[in-house]
């Protein structure tokens, strides 16, 4: 009977997690997809805690597993609960990187039991799930560092072929356990997890910042596949199709990033821009002069438009300027003025950064412009105000083929009459090249930070 | 060969499972807008923490007297459960803003 329901639990956690998805694939259901995939979990989790009971092992230590669970909850909770919008991207992958730590951990407890049960595809289960899940792990905590700026990008010589070098090793070391030739195998064991958190490490480290959205993605979709090893391991349904539906689905939706930015996966992560600033370097060239603004005048230009076009990027979200972002729209409005957000599907951090930030803002949705109709629009805008976006403007991205982020499709704001650009510096963007744009005639600095210019820019927009 | 044989025998619904599943997850999402690309994303990363029902199984099966084991299963719960509930609380937060954000856009057309 315990099993019986039991198995039922688990069916109703496995369809909650494919009826989830596909909600979560839909703004508007996306937010009750959410929860139904939580409450498929909270069944399923309950299940296991008051009716899972294998026969001829005793279950216990439920006062540890509570205290644990609670631990848990108190500290996701609230970690989830205190990130500021910017930080999510972090966060996220920070979380991934705890459920890789926990598949490495369950396969490090699981290897103890080797010696009393050798089926060979027992031991593949228990190994490929702890070099993925370690893998995950330290892969994760990189990502997590690069996108707090913790952590810079480090790339030496021949990295690509040390990375493969010890792939193989790895590899190699797990083929032997399994096949049973090694007998006393947890030296080796501990070699293998040393060396796939190593991996882990020197897989991410020369990845450019800007491509670790996609990253995080495809390494969510490993942890994935080390969670469905677990479940091939505790022969668990949930797991299972929990953790294959992940890896699949994240795979795909790195394809899907990837195709956002007009670039191929191997190009993100071969290609890294790191190592590609050597080449870039001359054919960028000629540091023109720029032009700077004054905020009076900016103030004036746009009170008068006709159409002022805002284009957000990260440096809008690091000076959680989204909210006087808001007010001057609507000082603007009540100039007259038309006002439109245009956003690149890349912009910020991570895709939807800007609208998740604009969202909370209470800018209007269907102010926002996706990236072709903001493209059609910008010819006919009098000023196009871009607030801490760099490289979504680059205009390198379509006649510079040397350049690492030649292809991606970008806003072409050179089309509008007046560009005035906010940044805090004339510092390249995140993936560390020059922008010619800043240079064009039609272009105006306007230095600072985004959060005190946009202040000082509303207050004179109130004057005029 | 014979063992690799034998193996997809004895587990051959979890085969199936594996296949059906990598199928169902791409058809899932294949059509979801370049907006949620990063809910979906973090909403995924919480249904993976699924992993936890392993450590719960870890830590009930472990003997009450070994403490390494213990420790271990220890840490993997906790670590699981910020996966699963942190996972799930950012991906709320993250999806309520663009409800907010709707729901404004419909008081504003009202108010014109």
């Amino acid at each position: 009977m315990q099993t019986n329901i039991l198995s039922l639990c688990y069916l109703i956690g496995s369809v909650s997690f494919i009826i989830g998805l596909k909600m979560l694939s839909h703004p508007a259901t996306a937010r009750k997809g959410n929860l139904a995939a939580a409450a498929g979990m909270a069944i399923a989790i309950a299940g296991t805690l008051f009716l899972y009971r294998p026969a001829g092992i005793e279950f216990h230590n439920f006062q540890w597993i509570g205290s644990a669970l609670i631990i848990g909850t108190v500290i996701g909770s609230v970690a989830a609960r205190k990130v500021k919008m910017t930080a999510m991207p972090e966060m996220v992958s920070l979380f991934n990187g705890m459920g890789g730590l926990c598949a490495a951990l369950i396969s490090i407890v699981e290897f103890g039991h080797i010696a009393q049960d050798h089926a060979a595809m027992h031991v593949l289960s228990i190994i490929a799930g702890m070099i993925i899940g370690s893998v995950s792990f330290s892969g994760s905590m990189i990502a997590y560092g690069k996108l707090s700026g913790k952590i810079t990008d480090h790339a030496f010589r021949g990295q690509h072929i040390f990375n493969l070098v010890i792939l193989f090793v790895i590899l190699v070391m797990s083929a032997l356990i399994v096949m049973g030739y090694i007998a006393v195998p947890i030296f080796i064991f501990c070699i293998i997890l040393a060396l796939s958190l190593v991996y882990g490490i020197l897989f991410v480290l020369p990845i450019g910042g800007a491509d670790m959205p996609v990253v995080i993605s495809l390494l969510n979709s490993f942890t994935g596949i080390a969670t469905a090893c677990a479940g091939f391991l505790y022969n668990n349904p949930v797991m299972l199709t929990g953790g294959i539906l992940v890896g699949s689905a994240g795979a795909i939706l790195t394809i899907l990033m990837c195709n956002a930015m007009n670039r191929s996966l191997k190009n993100v992560l071969i290609g890294s821009f790191g190592g590609a600033k050597g080449a870039s370097g001359p054919a960028a060239g000629g540091e023109g002069a720029y032009k700077e603004i004054s905020l009076n005048d900016a103030a004036m230009v746009m009170g008068y438009a006709h159409k002022v076009i805002i284009v957000p990027g990260y440096g809008l979200a690091v000076a959680q300027a989204q909210h006087a972002c808001h007010e001057l729209e609507k000082s603007l409005r009540e100039n007259g003025v038309e006002v439109k957000y245009a956003i690149h599907p890349v912009a910020g951090r991570m895709p939807g950064h800007m609208n998740v930030l604009l969202a909370e803002a209470d800018v209007s949705y269907d102010d926002l412009l996706e990236l072709e109709p903001a493209n059609e629009q910008f010819s006919s805008a009098d000023v196009v105000l871009i607030l801490g976006a760099n490289d979504v403007v680059n205009p390198a991205a379509e006649n510079d083929p040397a350049s690492p982020i030649y292809g991606m499709p970008i806003l072409e704001v050179g089309k509008a009459k007046l560009v005035i650009v906010n940044k805090r510096s004339m510092r390249p963007g995140y993936a560390g090249i020059e922008n010619q744009l800043f240079f064009l005639p039609n272009t105006s600095m306007l230095f600072g930070d985004a959060k005190d210019v946009l202040q000082q820019l509303i207050s004179q927009v109130k004057a005029l | 060969m014979q063992t690799l044989l034998d193996f997809v025998q004895n587990n051959l619904q979890q085969f199936y499972i594996v296949i059906l599943s990598v199928f169902l997850g791409i058809e899932v999402i294949s059509r979801v807008p370049s907006v949620l690309h990063t809910p979906l994303m973090s909403g995924a990363n919480a249904i993976h923490g699924v992993i936890i029902i392993g450590a719960i199984i870890v830590m009930g099966e472990a003997p009450s007297d070994n403490y390494l084991v213990l420790a271990l299963g220890f840490m993997a719960v906790i670590v699981g459960t910020i996966n699963v509930v942190g996972g799930f609380v950012v991906t709320d937060r993250m999806l309520e803003m663009f409800k907010t954000g709707k729901q404004a856009s419909s008081k504003q057309i009202k108010e014109n």
